[in-house]
This record gives C-alpha cells, structure tokens and sequence, in this order.
C-alpha cells in the first residue's frame, strides 16, 4: 500500500483511498502517542528540513514533534535571518539544504503554488504546511481525523466553514477534504470573504447568516480573520465582524442542538469567535492540536516510504 | 499454483496447538507474572486460539492477552509499506514474564522488531518465543524459537502460509511458479 502521489503538496491531488490510509495510519500514531515511550524508529534514516518562509507555532511545532517521534533527523530554517535576505532564490536555497543530503522537505511559503514549483525541480518528497491562499492538506487531514473521532465518519456529515474563506488556505483544503469523503458543506461569512465562484466549483452552499449555518451544521470550523493579508476593506471593523459573523455563546444557545466547534488557530479571541465559546466543553480545538502530531507522523511516515522507490 | 505441500492438516494443526498450549501451561501455570502477547497480524489467530484454550483447560486463569504490531520497527519497510494494526496491551510489561506467539519464525526480523516495540512498553524480566513453524536454517539474526510447533526444511523461493479462516492448514508452496 501506497499513497498515489510522492508528495503532499494539497487534498487536491489524494484519492478518498489516500485520505483513508493516512487517517487508519495516523490512528495507529495516537496510540503510540500514548505510551510512555512516545517514539517509534520508522525514519531513523531520514533527514527532514522544515522549511518555514512565513509564521508558524503550532504547524512547525507540530511537524516537529511528529519528526523527532519517528526518531527522523531535523534541521529548520526560517527565512529572517538567513540567507534569503541576501537575495538568494527559493530553489538555490532548497538545493543547497538537498546537497547536504536531505530526504524531506516540510515547507510554507506565503507564494501560492511554491511548493508545486519545487515538485517539479528537486528529487526529494514535500510535504506542503501551507501556501499562500492555496492549501493546508495537513491541518484538513487532522480536522477531518478529529471530527470522524467524535462523529464517526464524514459520509453525510453537515460541516459549515465559517469566516474569511477567501484568504484560508485551511478552508480550501477542508472544501477538498470534505467534499471527497461524502460530507456536506456550507460556507458562511460575510459576501466580500466568500469567493464568487465556489459554489458552482465544488457544488456546496453558500450563505451569509450564520445562524443559518449553526442551526444546518453538525460541526462549525471557524477561521480566523487573516488580517495579515487584508490589504484592502473587505468589512468595516473586527467589531462589526464580531458582531454580524462572530460565533457567540448567545448564539449557540439559540439554536436547538448541540454541534461541535473547531477553529484551526491562532485564534482572534473576540473577533470570529468568543472566548466562552472557544473554551467551552463544545469546542474541540485543542483536540484537533492533539491529533495533529499524529497525522503529520502518518503523512511523513507513508511518504518517506517512497524513498527507494521512487530513486 | 504448482509445488504446494500441506504440511499440517487440520487434525495435525489442532493437535500442535494444543500440545504448544500444554508446554506454555506447564512452565506458567497460573500464568501470574505471565502475560501472551501476539504479534500482529498474522500471530493472532494463533494467540488467540492458544489463550482461549489455556482458559478453557483452566478456568481459574485470568490471563494477560494483549496483540502487539510492529510496523514502525520494521526494518524493511522502504520497499513497502505496511498497514499498521492495533496495539492493544491494556498492562504492564513491566517485570513480567512475556511469551510473544507468532505463526511462522523465518529470518527472526519480525522478532527482533517486537523486541524492540516491546522494550518500548517497559521492561519485561524475561521475553520467550513461541511459533507454529520454525524455517530452520534461514536465521539471519541469532534468535531461536523457546516452543516449537513444527520445524520444516525450505528454501529461499518458497513460503509458508497457514490457512486459518474456514479450511485450517499449514501449506509450504513455492513463491515463484504460482
């Protein structure tokens, strides 16, 4: 058993098959996860760069963690304060790193398509943790693991993305991943976030009440409003934001049923989503962390059996 | 598929079984400070027939079965990979005596991976082996069986399967010609 592809460069480019394997896979990591002994020597004779072009706590430290428990080697890189201020390109940078004989190659680069580019010129495996507004396939992976563990499975699911669609890489991934497997999805936020096309692209719906979609959903994943990639007035303020499209404890209690609540993080704590509802008993955010490691160990670990393979 | 030979029928099968069950009996009972462990997948139709009938020959065991899989220790697993199945030890290895039960003992990797997985769950005072069919001869680790089942003779090219689901048997049929 394979996955289909050398790379994880987007849910894109996986069959349902490979997003079964790497969930039955990443199931079997959380188990390991448990032991006393959290390490296993699967990629002991691997070497892995993470290379971070832009921000990152918890999918570095993710990615990381997943490394060192299957007992791979790590070297990171961020590009303040390296030579990629000097003016040095993306593929001599990469090249350089692979001379030094690296096997994979964990990248995030605010450039849409930056990881699909280096697939095409370097030999080792990449793992895609997030390009510009493209793609996010891991943390799609680790959400769609943590809703099959409280829900079951995804077939038939009703799953409403909620906020700033258009700069989310996270809800793109998700559209994919969702879409695949059988579940159904709505997109909510407000008209100037939600992409004009996407409806029609994935055969999803679109609203721009929120309430709607809570009262639809058996899952709310809320993104965060990016605002470090709003660089024109797509809503007024964070707190009319907060107040049209913000997810309330007020508004959870009016509807009728119980649904879970994921956000993918950081969170704008009082903008897309309150803190007594971000801490509340529904929220799952923290498990979705938690499983995290574990996927990001499945995907390093099915990829890097490709090694020899692939050579 | 040519050059099969059964080389346990079903009679024969139960019998072995039942006479590995006997030995593990005598050296363990009441199987206190002992706990099964069967090595996944293949190891745990065998386990479970072994710790079903050492609680049905004595029912006063309560016994400690737990299935260990050993995909991430593999050695070999460049060139395919394995689907992992559950590890399921719901106690501590720690100082107890641990009899690992697989089907076929062949290069002793398999083994040398569960040691490994093993040591990872704690400290065993001592670790035993028990197989169905010893490929003697084709160690490639130092690794001996402590119950035997049956010891064949084979060569590289052919393999041993047993047959567990409806027509229980051992066969030993040649890789290449099928």
């Amino acid at each position: 058993m394979h996955l289909s592809s050398k790379h994880l460069l987007g849910i894109r480019d996986l069959l349902p098959e490979d997003i079964h394997l790497i969930l039955d896979t990443a199931k079997q990591f959380k188990e390991v996860l448990q032991r006393p002994i959290k390490k296993v020597p699967s990629l002991r004779d691997i070497t892995i760069v993470n290379l971070f072009y832009e921000n990152s706590t918890r999918t570095r430290i993710s990615f990381e963690l997943a490394e060192k428990r299957l007992s791979a080697d790590t070297i990171n890189f961020s590009a303040s304060g390296s030579s990629v201020s000097k003016g040095e390109t993306l593929l001599d940078t990469v090249n350089n790193i692979l001379s030094m004989k690296v096997d994979m190659v964990v990248m995030r680069h605010s450039a849409t398509g930056a990881p699909h580019f280096l697939a095409n010129h370097i030999p080792a495996a990449i793992i895609n943790a997030g390009d510009g507004i493209n793609e996010h396939p891991t943390q799609a992976l680790l959400d769609a693991l943590s809703i099959t563990e409280k829900l079951g499975s995804l077939k038939g699911k009703k799953i409403a993305i909620i906020g700033d669609i258009m700069h989310s890489r996270v809800a793109l991934s998700n559209i994919y991943l969702l879409t695949k497997m059988g579940a159904e999805v709505t997109l909510a936020g407000p008209p100037t976030l939600i992409p004009k096309y996407i409806q029609e692209s994935f055969s999803i719906n679109v609203t721009y009440n929120v309430k709607e979609a809570l009262e639809w959903c058996d899952v709310a994943n809320v993104l965060r409003i990016q605002l470090e990639r709003q660089n024109q007035v797509l809503f007024s303020s964070l707190r009319e934001y907060n107040q049209a499209y913000g997810i309330t404890k007020q508004l959870l209690q009016n509807i009728q049923k119980e649904i879970l609540i994921m956000h993918p993080g950081p969170i704008n704590r009082g903008v897309e989503i309150d803190s007594d509802v971000a801490d509340s008993g529904q929220s799952i955010i923290l498990d979705q962390v938690e499983n995290g490691v574990a996927v990001r160990m499945a995907v390093l670990y099915l990829l890097s059996g490709r090694k020899e393979a692939s050579a | 598929m040519k050059g099969i030979h059964t080389i346990m029928e079903e009679k024969q099968l139960m019998l072995t079984l039942k006479r590995l069950t006997h030995e593990l009996i005598e050296n363990h009972y009441p199987f206190k400070d002992t706990c099964i462990i069967g090595i996944q997948p293949r190891g745990i139709a065998i386990s479970d027939f072994i710790t079903q009938y050492i609680t049905q020959v004595n029912p006063e065991v309560k016994l400690q079965y737990g299935k260990l899989d050993i995909t991430f220790y593999r050695d070999d697993f460049r060139g395919q990979i394995h689907i992992p199945s559950i590890t399921e030890l719901p106690f501590s290895i720690e100082k107890k005596k641990v009899v690992l039960i697989d089907d076929v003992l062949y290069t002793g990797r398999t083994i040398r991976a569960a040691m490994d997985a093993l040591l990872d769950h704690g400290r065993a005072q001592k670790v035993e082996l028990c197989i169905l069919v010893d490929r003697k001869f084709s160690r490639e680790l130092p690794i001996q069986p402590d119950y035997v089942g049956k010891s064949i003779d084979s060569i590289v090219t052919q393999k041993v399967k047993v047959y567990w689901a409806d027509d229980k048997r051992v066969v030993l049929y040649d890789s290449i010609d099928q």
